[in-house]
């Protein structure tokens, strides 16, 4: 078989361009300008999948991307793509597709058995049959229910293709690029707006692509290519072809999805991004986005060949395809005439059933006239075909449309093209806020009230399908868009001269009877063929109650899956208001939300991943951690040294806990170098910036001299702590303030909010400068012998006391530095410029060779701290937590009137007795480290719930002090020091814990001046 | 996502801004003469307005300046913004909530045209 059911005179096709493509391991050929469908169906592949919950054999139902039933697997590999439309792929050369949800292969599938038990498979099946024990869902009745009902498969490995992102933004956005579209953008476009112009299809002219049309005499793709190449010579228009606008937000924010390269398939080179997500903001939208055919809901309406007439009309004429050689074409309107008189002309033997009795259109005198058969006022009641259509048959009905009035008539046919009129896509038009509206003359929803944004809709998606009508709304649409963006007078452009479309009134039966009465028999008819739904199925959902379309929706799953119910929604509304007595607008619709179409999530992410998902913030001296073994954490963006672990010469590599241990002694004993760069840093300048510290701080910053420093702690207006650090008064006019590594974009921003806002009269600036330091901490005994020998500073604690800082030179370089410390050994914060900071890094360790330095991480500098109590902000506290709760009221200033804060100390919340309060944990057993977050309690009981006290927020085998540590906030701790409280873990185990003093090691603190 | 009206750099962006909650709270003089319940209601109580709301917002991504701004709740349309010590901008009686006071200006220059 060779495109035998290809047409030689037909078709936008270059066929001069002939690819080869796989499906279900069979070779084929089509061309260039083929999809994937219309290359199947040239080749008399009809049937090309297996559906959701009966395994029925499936075909290809519509030609664009409303398609309901021929999802396919698209290539293999980390390429793969589940649950593709097999009508929106573009035919490439090489593609390789397989058929989804079936097995062993698409034409002998194991659970078609599904189709036998369907009785068994009705609306709310999951929910009626896995309902107990609850405790079965996830172990057991979702993986059955995962495996059965399947659509494609994910791929398991990393998506290999690029993708790129792009903001636009535009005067005038049009959604659609068929004649309507076409025409606003050439209105707005003429004005000199900026236009862009997208449209799903890899081809501009939407249903003219399929058409005969005349437009002032010459055919209708002659104006297309005319205008698109108007457009193409106009500065500020963009044209997309293959982009769907897929989301309408908030203030005319649209995001579009291009396939940049899905057309050529998998690119060699990843620079070509393989699709580019758009993020448009538009001063107007016109939404000129067509409308979709309705299928007609009758019994076993789902056999591969039985397609939506429009469609076959498209593959015969777009795509040159006759997919079959008896066509029956089953109707309530005259649109479906053109798709009878289009295979008749193109060699089909063609019978037209349409229910009307009495249909006068000029187009069904011209099938008249072309002699084409046509059953007046009759149905199709029944279809055959195992793996596809071969026949149906037909019979009268009656005026109620509820049953049959004579006997059947069979009629072989190999197409079963049917239409049930046309729904507006109004998709857009409702993501965007607007209304629907129901037009009761044209059986559709069109767009009503307009949502805030105002976006306008011309052509077919108003229900409008005459083309004249359709133009001129395109060129009215677009100028006056143009015009309200600041373009333009609003002039608009002169229709060109078409026939006008003359159609009579559609019979509107929603439900077409069957031989047998609805839910009896086999018969099956799908209103949902993706998610194989039928139409008893509506039934019985309002006959359980589920009458609200929000409640039917999930109760049946209809509209749900990859179409979202672009060709089920109305007719299961209508099917519903006609079991409610009820008219359609009252039964309600749905809300459309994005995507319009699936969107892949690659596009999303954009270039966002790997390396540059987020953005690694590395020190100056990051290199030097690489060589020296470092092992890192994650602390914000920040890559810090964690430990340093040794491998010893048997090539044995510590492991943390021996590395930390091995750290915390070393430190204390002889000297420990630590990277403290990424330590939040700010200037803060002006002749009220100690003014502005005193508000900001609990404690007084007037008194500091220039020269010294101070530990702050910062509190919101609640009362609480939420971030301390050491501030050093470098002039009378100049502070330099650290926060926590984390904090410090918060406190810049708290500093910036208070001093724009509410204290503008202060002259206070404040500048970012954490990384503009880079920061060597060395500490321990040796860390004044260090130091000398790599500076000629005075460091006798006379001339460089404590919590004082001195400006010289480090190793060369120029260097600030803080005698601060966080080990309470003796400290030097040595700061120096960035660019510097390596190379100091790199002298010191060095010089350290000859006084036993250590590099320390963090985890190390955690453990130290908490040996002599130190809070680490976001770990100790939790934002409930305020400086007397951390037993810290002596750095709370009772001098001062006021400060961000204070009141909160006085409410009855903050001074009540009970309020949880840091203290220091010993366990029973002086090995047992306690998990960081365990609950203490009073009275430890078998099980949960347990009254707690508090938890603990801090826990370290310190090897220094000799036994495990831990700091915990406790219901008035500071008041029950050398009480005993319980610790019940997890597994059981109970661990006695007495609560102490917070400093564990030098409480004294005698070793700050080594 | 909406636009937001910086008074420096003029219409962005929301993602380039910070919300910074209902505007015209002022810090009470002194916290020290007033009652909890006054100092609660300075930190906690606010008016959750339908309709045309005073906030403040900063420029985060970009000149870091916060101002006060006046948005329409139903619609997220910020009618204009303002500086830090300017009087609230007046929208019209009728404000629809749907068009911002450069549109308004527009189409009074059109007028007058």
């Amino acid at each position: 078989m060779s495109q035998s059911y290809r047409l030689s005179d037909k078709g936008r096709l270059d066929r001069s361009q002939k690819l080869t493509f796989t499906y279900d391991g069979q070779s084929y050929t089509g061309y260039r300008g083929d999809t994937l469908a219309s290359a199947l169906l040239a080749n008399g592949v009809k049937l090309v999948g297996r559906s959701f919950k009966y395994h029925r054999p499936r075909g290809i139902m519509s030609a664009g991307s409303e398609e309901p039933n021929a999802l396919v697997q698209l290539e293999t590999g980390p390429r793969t793509e589940p649950n593709t439309r097999a009508t929106v792929v573009d035919l490439y050369d090489g593609l390789t597709a397989a058929s989804q949800n079936c097995w062993p292969s698409v034409k002998f599938d194991v659970q078609s058995v599904n189709q036998k038990i369907a009785k068994l498979f009705p609306a709310g099946f999951y929910y009626k049959t896995f309902m107990f024990p609850a405790s079965w869902w996830t172990p057991v009745y979702e993986k059955i229910i995962r495996r059965a009902a399947g659509l494609g498969k994910s791929p398991m490995e990393r998506d290999p293709d690029s993708y790129a992102q792009k903001f636009a933004f535009c005067d005038v956005l049009v959604v659609g690029g068929g004649p309507a579209g076409i025409a606003a953008a050439l209105a707005a476009g003429r004005t000199g707006a900026r236009v862009i112009l997208a449209d799903e299809q890899q081809e501009m002219g939407g249903a003219l692509l399929s058409d005969d049309a005349l437009i002032d005499g010459q055919p209708a793709l002659d104006w297309v290519a005319k205008s698109l190449a108007e457009l193409a010579r106009l500065e500020e228009v963009t044209i997309l072809p293959r982009t769907t606008v897929s989301g309408y937000y908030d203030y005319n924010y649209l995001t579009a999805l291009e396939r940049v390269t899905d057309h050529l398939g998998p690119q060699a080179d990843d620079r070509i991004p393989r699709q580019r997500f758009w993020k448009i903001r538009a001063k107007k939208v016109v939404l000129a986005q067509g409308a979709i055919e309705r299928p007609l809901v009758f019994a076993d309406n789902d056999r591969p060949g039985i397609m939506l007439a429009a469609a076959l009309r498209t593959y015969i004429n777009r795509y040159g395809v006759l997919p079959g050689r008896q066509v029956v074409v089953f109707t309530n309107n005259d649109s479906a005439y053109k798709t009878a008189i289009d295979a008749h002309t193109a060699g089909a033997v063609v019978d037209i059933v349409d229910l009307r009795v009495d249909p006068t259109g000029p187009l069904v005198k011209q099938a008249e006239a072309l002699m084409i058969r046509i059953h007046k006022g009759s149905a199709v009641v029944a279809t055959f075909g195992k793996h596809a259509v071969t026949g149906c048959e037909i019979a009268k009905i009656s005026a109620d449309g509820k049953s049959l009035t004579s006997d059947t008539t069979f009629i072989g046919c190999d197409i079963l093209a049917n239409s049930n009129g046309w729904n507006p896509s109004v998709h857009l038009w409702s993501q965007a806020r607007g209304k629907l509206t129901w037009d009761a003359e044209k059986n559709c929803f069109i767009p009503g009230h307009a949502g805030p944004w105002l976006p306008v809709a011309a052509g077919s998606g108003t229900g409008t399908y005459d083309l004249g009508n359709c133009l001129s709304q395109g060129f009215a649409q677009g100028a006056a868009a143009a015009q309200a963006a600041g373009f333009g007078s609003g002039e608009v452009p002169k229709t060109p001269e078409t026939e006008p479309l003359v159609e009579g009134p559609e019979r509107m039966v929603w439900t077409i009877p069957g031989k047998k009465p609805l839910g009896h028999g086999k018969a099956k008819h799908f209103h949902d063929h993706q998610n194989d739904v039928v139409a008893s199925d509506i039934h019985l959902a309002a006959r359980e109650g589920y009458l609200s379309v929000e409640h039917l929706k999930r109760y049946t799953t209809t509209g749900m899956g990859t179409d979202q119910g672009k060709t089920s929604n109305v007719n299961a509304l209508a099917i519903m208001a006609e079991i409610r007595n009820a008219a359609i607008p009252e039964v309600g619709t749905t809300t459309f939300r994005p995507p319009y179409t699936p969107i892949t999530f690659g596009a999303v992410t954009g270039q966002n991943r790997n390396h540059l998902f987020i953005q690694e913030r590395t020190s100056a001296m990051h290199p030097a951690h690489v060589e020296n073994g470092a092992v890192f954490e994650d602390v914000g963006d920040w890559k810090r040294p964690w430990y340093f672990p040794k491998t010893s010469k048997s090539g044995v590599t510590e492991t943390m806990d021996e590395a930390v241990l091995r750290e915390c002694r070393q430190v204390r004993e002889t000297v420990g170098m630590l990277d403290a760069s990424t330590l939040g840093k700010i200037d803060i300048q002006g002749k009220d910036a100690a003014e502005f510290l005193n508000w900001v701080y609990t404690n007084k910053w007037d008194t500091l001299k220039p020269g010294r420093a101070r530990y702050g702690l910062m509190l919101n207006e609640h009362g609480m702590v939420f971030d301390d650090g050491v501030t050093t008064r470098l002039a009378d006019d100049h502070f330099h303030m650290t926060t926590t590594t984390g904090g410090a974009a918060r406190v810049l921003g708290w500093l910036e909010n208070w001093s724009q806002t509410e204290w503008p009269q202060m002259e206070v600036y404040m500048t970012s400068v954490t990384e503009q330091w880079a920061v060597c901490t060395i500490t321990g005994p040796n860390a004044r012998a260090l130091l000398a020998d790599v500076t000629s500073m005075p460091l006798d604690p006379e001339t460089f006391p404590f919590m004082a800082m001195q400006e010289g030179t480090v190793a060369g370089a120029p260097a600030r530095v803080y005698r601060i410390s966080f080990t309470g050994d003796l400290a030097y914060e040595i700061n120096v410029p960035a660019r510097y900071g390596l190379h100091v890094w790199r002298a010191l360790q060095d010089a350290g060779k000859s006084h036993g330095l250590c590099l320390y991480g963090t985890e190390t500098m955690h453990v130290l701290r908490a040996e002599k109590g130190f809070i680490i902000v976001g770990q100790d506290t939790d934002g409930t937590v305020t400086p007397m709760d951390l037993d810290m009221d002596w750095i709370v200033s009772k001098k001062k009137d006021d400060f961000l804060g204070r009141r909160s100390f006085y409410r009855t919340d903050t001074k009540r007795e009970g309020r949880k309060q840091l203290v220091g944990l010993l366990t029973d057993n002086p090995n047992f480290v306690l998990p960081e977050g365990a609950h203490i309690v009073e009275d430890v009981k078998p099980k949960p719930p347990m009254k707690t006290l508090g938890h603990v927020t801090s826990s370290y085998y310190s090897p220094n002090v000799g036994r495990s540590i831990a700091l915990a906030l406790v219901a008035d701790g500071i008041k029950r020091k050398g009480d005993t409280l319980s610790v019940p873990l997890m597994n059981g185990h109970v661990e006695k814990v007495t609560l102490t003093d917070t400093v564990f090691f030098d409480k004294e603190g005698a070793r700050s001046n080594g | 996502m909406f636009l937001v009206k910086c008074p420096w750099c003029g219409w962005r962006d929301q993602t380039e801004f910070s919300y910074g909650g209902e505007a015209h709270i002022a810090r009470p003089l002194e916290p020290g003469q007033i009652s909890d319940q006054e100092w609660g209601d300075y930190i906690y109580t606010r008016t959750n307005t339908k309709g045309i709301h005073a906030e403040r917002w900063v420029h985060t991504q970009a000149c870091g300046r916060w101002f006060n701004a006046l948005r329409h709740t139903v619609t997220d349309v910020m009618w204009d913004s303002y500086k830090m010590g300017e009087d609230a901008p007046t929208p019209p009686k009728d404000w629809d909530g749907l068009t911002c006071c450069d549109d308004h200006k527009k189409l009074a220059e059109g007028a007058k045209k």
